[in-house]
């Protein structure tokens, strides 16, 4: 029995954690700021290693400030540079995180080399043993550590999103008029960066620093290329992000790997399959456009030939169906299927063996030469 | 509310630079209430850098900007802002209606959300730049001249006094640069004021009855039939103005 209920456990943090990084991750997505993430992840790594030899505790809240407090700092020291103007954004980003893990890492392997931080978790995440950590409290046991901090994290975002919905919508689409209007973008800007640390640095902990930026990118980038409002995307995005954590988790378990690998796989593949299938702007709909636009442009070709020879004397030559390949330099094959569609579409109907114009067809000719 | 003799804008010894770079030279402009002002000056003359200091959207490096007496800081209701078009990411995830409601957030101020009214002044605006069927369209389907004039009607649903709008003619089609021109005259005709960076030099004396030549610094300001003279062009512009021979 306890295992099973072990199990349910876990997946509700994975579930929470992913509802959680999702929200803020639209945002990040819109901003063209998912790389930020990516940052703010690794870097705060020497924020949480500082703070742990303070505290000798992985699980204190003055890990989670330092460590917030140094994926801040990160956003600051990136745009900094930025500023400058003789480093770009995507160089400034390269050269700061690295070099604000690398510090965390030696200092990891040179104190730490005995204490519960190692690197494999750092870098994946201990989902599967994330529900061990009980909160005690009242000699009482009340469940993982995780799942409050996760499910603290995805209330907090979701207040300051429903809060400041407005603002945040205004400084993401238009920062300037935001400005002109009084509502200084750049408070949203940091409020937003340090909820995306205090979330990086509370899905650390389950997920690691790599596969955070699954779960903050890739729901929304999904939810992006599903909606065309900004309110259903956020909650598109933590629909996809959930289903992502669940089916990740069920295929983690029959093949026993770290649950964090297959939910970022999972998430991979959702987004794939969106961006082959979403109506209108998937794929699969663009190739389907592309080859309805072919045979409406060239049924649209043929009327205009037709047009153009109506009632002129060569007019009964150029409308000869076994010869319109020739005049118009299609492939025979090509023509003959375009006559069909025309003659379908009721374009053009057939006499004997020519084509003639119909009204509907003289008129689409003539609309598009107007054009 | 305003003495009478209140200039909509005053600047004073302006100076903006990027870094040790000069943007705009000591620049002194009054801009009287009621006018249709065209700033025009060459590529990198500082004309949108001029509108932006305006706004306090760049810092001035030296210099005093009023807006009827008072900073900016103290006018923003006051004050509509159209930014160029190509400023903002159009594949943002919202509708026309929604775009032009931002227009009233400030009025709204901080959280409040905004609602029916809101809607309907957007409405309204929506109808007066003939984009009243496109409300629900999403932002991303508009053609060029069509987000421009989605821009417009945000800006009217602030209901300024003064409206800075930076090169609202760009890459629109012919219906949409009369509709503007239109928009822009019924503004004045209601006591507005309407500063505009503009390129096409062709159109000035008919569009604007105001006008500033920038270069860096301000080489001339006042009524289009005094300023708008070869000389101050070709002070403006060095030679490169012969295409404009009908003057």
């Amino acid at each position: 029995m306890i295992p099973e209920d072990l199990d349910i456990l876990t997946l509700l943090i994975a579930i929470v954690t992913a509802s959680a990084c999702a929200l803020p991750g639209v945002f990040l997505v819109l901003r063209r700021m998912t790389l930020m993430s990516d940052a703010i992840s690794h870097a705060i790594l020497p924020g949480i290693v500082l703070a742990f030899f303070l505290t000798h505790s992985v699980s204190s809240p003055l890990l989670i400030l330092a460590a917030t407090a140094t994926g801040v700092l990160t956003v600051i020291f990136v745009e900094l540079l930025q500023k400058t103007k003789l480093v770009k954004e995507d160089a400034a980003i390269g050269l700061t995180f690295p070099a604000l893990f690398s510090i965390g890492v030696i200092l990891i392997s040179q104190y730490t080399s005995n204490i519960h931080l190692d690197m494999d978790a750092v870098l994946l995440g201990k989902l599967e043993f994330a529900s061990f950590n009980k909160l005690e409290m009242f000699g009482y046991s009340w469940g993982p550590v995780s799942l409050y901090v996760m499910g603290g994290m995805f209330l907090l975002n979701l207040a300051f999103i429903l809060i400041f919905y407005k603002e945040l919508k205004l400084v993401t689409f238009d920062a300037s008029l935001a400005a002109t209007l009084g509502f200084a973008p750049a408070l949203i800007h940091y409020g937003l960066m340090t909820l995306v640390s205090m979330t990086t640095v509370g899905a650390f902990d389950a997920v690691g620093s790599i596969l955070v930026v699954a779960l903050i990118a890739g729901p929304a980038a999904t939810a992006y290329l599903m909606t065309d409002s900004l309110a259903r995307m956020l909650i598109l995005s933590v629909i996809i992000g959930c289903v992502n954590a669940v089916v990740g988790y069920l295929l983690a378990v029959p093949f026993d790997v770290p649950i964090a690998g297959p939910i970022a796989t999972v998430t991979f593949l959702v987004f794939g399959l969106a961006f082959m299938v979403v109506p209108n702007r998937g794929l699969i709909a663009i190739a389907r456009r592309h080859i309805h636009q072919k045979w409406e442009f060239a049924q649209t070709m043929l009327v205009i030939h037709l047009l153009n020879h109506e009632g002129l004397p060569e007019a009964q030559a150029e409308s000869e169906i076994a010869h319109l390949h020739e005049h118009l330099r299609w492939e025979p094959t090509f023509a003959t299927r375009v006559v069909k569609h025309a003659l379908n579409n009721r374009y053009v109907s057939q006499q004997a063996t020519q084509l003639m114009l119909t009204e509907r067809g003289r008129t689409i000719a003539q609309q598009t030469l107007v054009q | 509310m305003q003495a009478p003799d209140a200039k909509a804008i005053q600047v004073t010894d302006l100076t903006v630079a990027y870094r040790e770079t000069p943007v705009l030279w000591d620049i002194d402009l009054d801009v009287p209430p009621g006018v249709l002002l065209a700033i025009v000056g060459p590529n990198g003359a500082g004309k949108t850098t001029l509108i932006k200091a305006i706004l306090g959207l760049v810092r001035p490096a030296a210099g005093n900007i009023l807006i009827y007496n008072k900073p900016y800081d103290a006018q923003r209701r006051i004050v509509g802002y159209v930014p160029q078009r190509g400023s903002v990411d159009w594949d943002f995830p919202t509708s026309v209606l929604d775009v032009v409601m931002m227009g009233r957030y400030g009025a709204l101020g901080w959280i409040k959300r905004p609602g029916k009214q809101e809607r309907e002044l957007a409405m309204n605006a929506l109808e007066r730049v003939g984009m009243e069927k496109y409300t629900n369209r999403q932002i991303s389907q508009l053609s060029g001249g069509q987000q421009q004039r989605v821009f417009l009607a945000r800006a009217l649903v602030q209901d300024a006094t003064v409206y800075l709008m930076d090169e609202p003619f760009q890459g629109v089609d012919a219906t949409t640069e009369r509709a503007i021109v239109t928009l822009l005259q019924e503004l004045r005709e209601n006591g507005k004021t309407v500063v505009v960076v503009h390129h096409d030099l062709q159109t000035v004396t008919d569009y604007f009855d105001w006008v500033t030549l920038l270069n860096i610094r301000r080489i001339a300001s006042g009524p289009v039939d005094e300023t708008f003279t070869p000389e101050n062009l070709r002070e403006t512009y060095g030679g490169r103005i012969a295409f404009m021979k009908n003057r």
